[in-house]
């Protein structure tokens, strides 16, 4: 009955135009999101030479082809007659297999690592304690590429440039992934302590029986970040790596847009390949990941 | 269990274990090189070693038109990118938990997608969008309006719409998230006792979610700022390495990385690095006193 008075039926078809709106809205936006990648996706059927010559654009007319494909997973197919072919693709997965070691590891090190700095930090009131916090809060605030250049110069004298431990230690302790977990700790009960050293818990037990398999979340969502941060990491490993035989996939990448290049079909379609492993575990743990991300923006 | 043992498994000694790794790498990997980067910056360092020169490379750095021009791109890019990447993503975050949209977790999951590419991938993409060549699509929309091909990344105009183009569809989706969290903490009888009393939904968001969005509008500005600040590889991308035409991607980092590892001239280089952080806190400090979180004073009263 009260639906059929001409006030509450405006506002109904106020809600409806509005719904219309706002959803056409991000509809639009979404669009444009997708745009380059579905452009980029086609363009990676085309031959490399005329897209990096030529240009991307929307095409749905042009023919397409699995050449690039086939060139890039050459060392994959036993018929493959084509030296370059199996060359260049030996390089590009040699490339794709660095990249993996060194996220998978840089993501192991670096969860365990910040994971005890921060069980440190929270559980235990001690005299250092306040003063170390506000030190991973000064860490933030300075970016890193002011400290590349002297970082880069230490790390050639420690030995360890041209080597992963070159990329991964000095990242090792991310505040971010501390202050994260250090926001998710300080709200578990820490009775759960004193009941586990009554139990004749040690203290080093105790962080890892007890509470690491309640943090389960919070490593997973730091996971992900951490990885998608490695993986599509460039500036840092670039200044590391010296042999093209270390190179990470991003790097690799980039060297092959040289302006002489004639690598161009293993480049488009590598590009394509290589956001893959992150599209995939993101689709699987968006949910974690979204945890991970907004943690720090509420409390600024 | 013998004594040490014993001291090192207590409650006293415990954290201090913990937050070794901490304090290790704050001192090697942080103090260090932030420390022998301001020294540096006094030196000139060539193969042979480093020998004191004072206030010269600063001195150089004030008349070199290289470094001012870069300085200006960096923090022209800072702020047009604040322009853009706080309302858009706001007011995005505001329709996406509104009633109104449908499908949202549709809508949040693509909208992510762009931060998961890297830079090169995504710089690519741009760069052959705005390629000067006939295919790309820029050229592609000149041509459906009978305009001939244009050099699209050779003008500092349309070169910064590419630029700022890849930074709001790459981080759009990020910022609307941050935005997005703070909304949920917003209390939401705060909405409905304004609508009871009278409020529509304009006044509702600038008097409730805009206020209340302050610590995360903060969060985001702080981050946009230093993001800006220190862009490089966007641009190394769009140009194909660290030299663009007339210099309308060269950056501040773009010119330390360049003086420093291409010209491996690292005092100087250094002292770029450090007028880069003292713009940074200028920019921090001035933020901090604005937003006002800074409050010395209200802790006094």
């Amino acid at each position: 009955m009260a639906a059929n008075t001409p006030k509450q039926k405006t506002m109904e078809s106020n809600h409806k135009v509005g719904t219309f709106l706002s959803t056409g809205l991000f509809v639009i936006v979404c669009g444009f999101i997708a745009f380059p990648l579905v452009a980029g996706f086609l363009g990676s059927f085309r031959p490399g030479s005329e897209v990096v010559t030529k240009g991307l654009s929307l095409d749905f007319k042009s023919p397409l082809s699995l050449n690039n494909y086939k060139y890039l997973f050459a060392m994959f197919n036993p018929n493959n007659k084509d030296q370059t072919a199996l060359v260049d693709s030996r390089k590009y997965f040699m490339w794709y297999k660095n990249s993996l070691v060194l996220t998978i590891t840089t993501v192991i090190l670096t969860l365990l690592v910040c994971y005890f700095i921060a069980y440190g930090l929270t559980m235990y009131k001690f005299k250092l304690g306040g003063f170390l916090f506000f030190m991973v809060i000064a860490t933030m605030s300075v970016p890193f590429e002011i400290l590349m250049l002297p970082l880069y110069q230490e790390i050639t004298v420690l030995g360890i440039i041209n080597s992963n431990a070159g990329v991964i230690l000095p990242g090792l302790c991310a505040a971010g992934t501390i202050f994260f977990f250090r926001q998710y700790m300080t709200t578990l009960p820490k009775e759960l302590l004193d009941a586990a050293r009554v139990d004749g818990c040690t203290e080093y037990g105790i962080s890892v029986k007890i509470m690491m398999p309640i943090t389960k979340p919070a490593f997973a969502s730091q996971a992900i970040m951490c990885a998608m941060g490695s993986w599509n990491n460039m500036l840092w490993p670039m200044m590391v790596f010296r042999d093209t035989s270390k190179f990470t996939l991003q790097i690799g990448l980039n060297t092959l847009l040289t302006p002489y290049g004639n690598n161009y079909d293993l480049l488009i379609a590598g590009s394509m390949f290589g956001i893959l492993p992150i599209l995939v575990i993101y689709l699987i743990f968006n949910r974690y990941l979204v945890d991970g991300m907004t943690s720090g923006a509420v409390k600024g | 269990m013998n004594k040490a043992k014993k001291l090192l498994y207590s409650q006293k000694v415990a954290p201090y274990v913990f937050v070794l790794p901490f304090v290790l790498s704050l001192l090697i990997f942080w103090l260090y090189p932030l420390i022998s980067g301001i020294v540096m910056s006094f030196q000139e360092v060539s193969f042979g070693g480093k020998t004191f020169v004072g206030m010269t490379n600063y001195q150089k750095l004030a008349g070199d038109k290289f470094f001012s021009t870069a300085v200006k791109n960096s923090v022209e890019y800072m702020i047009l990118t604040l322009i853009l990447m706080i309302p858009i993503p706001m007011v995005l975050a505001v329709l996406m938990e509104s009633r109104l949209t449908k499908a949202r977790g549709v809508w949040k999951v693509i909208m992510y997608v762009p931060a998961l590419t890297s830079v090169v991938i995504s710089g690519l993409m741009f760069r052959l969008m705005f390629s000067e060549g006939d295919n790309g699509q820029m050229n592609v929309l000149l041509h459906m309006f009978g305009q001939p091909s244009f050099a699209w990344l050779k003008t500092k105009s349309t070169a910064w719409c590419a630029l700022l183009l890849l930074c709001l569809w790459r981080w759009t989706g990020v910022n609307m998230l941050y935005f997005i969290s703070g909304l949920k903490a917003i209390d939401t009888s705060l909405y409905e006792s304004a609508s009871i009393d009278g409020a529509n939904s304009k006044q509702q968001f600038w008097y409730i979610t805009l206020p209340l969005l302050k610590p995360t509008t903060i969060y985001v500005l702080t981050i946009s700022v230093f993001a800006g600040l220190s862009m490089f590889l966007e641009s190394f991308m769009l140009w194909n390495g660290n030299s663009s035409p007339k210099n309308i991607g060269l950056t501040i980092v773009g010119y330390l990385y360049k003086r420093g590892i291409e010209k491996n001239d690292m005092g100087y280089a250094c002292a770029v690095g450090v007028v880069l952080m003292i713009i940074a806190l200028i920019i921090n400090f001035i933020q901090l006193f604005a937003t006002g979180t800074m409050s010395f004073k209200k802790k006094e009263d």
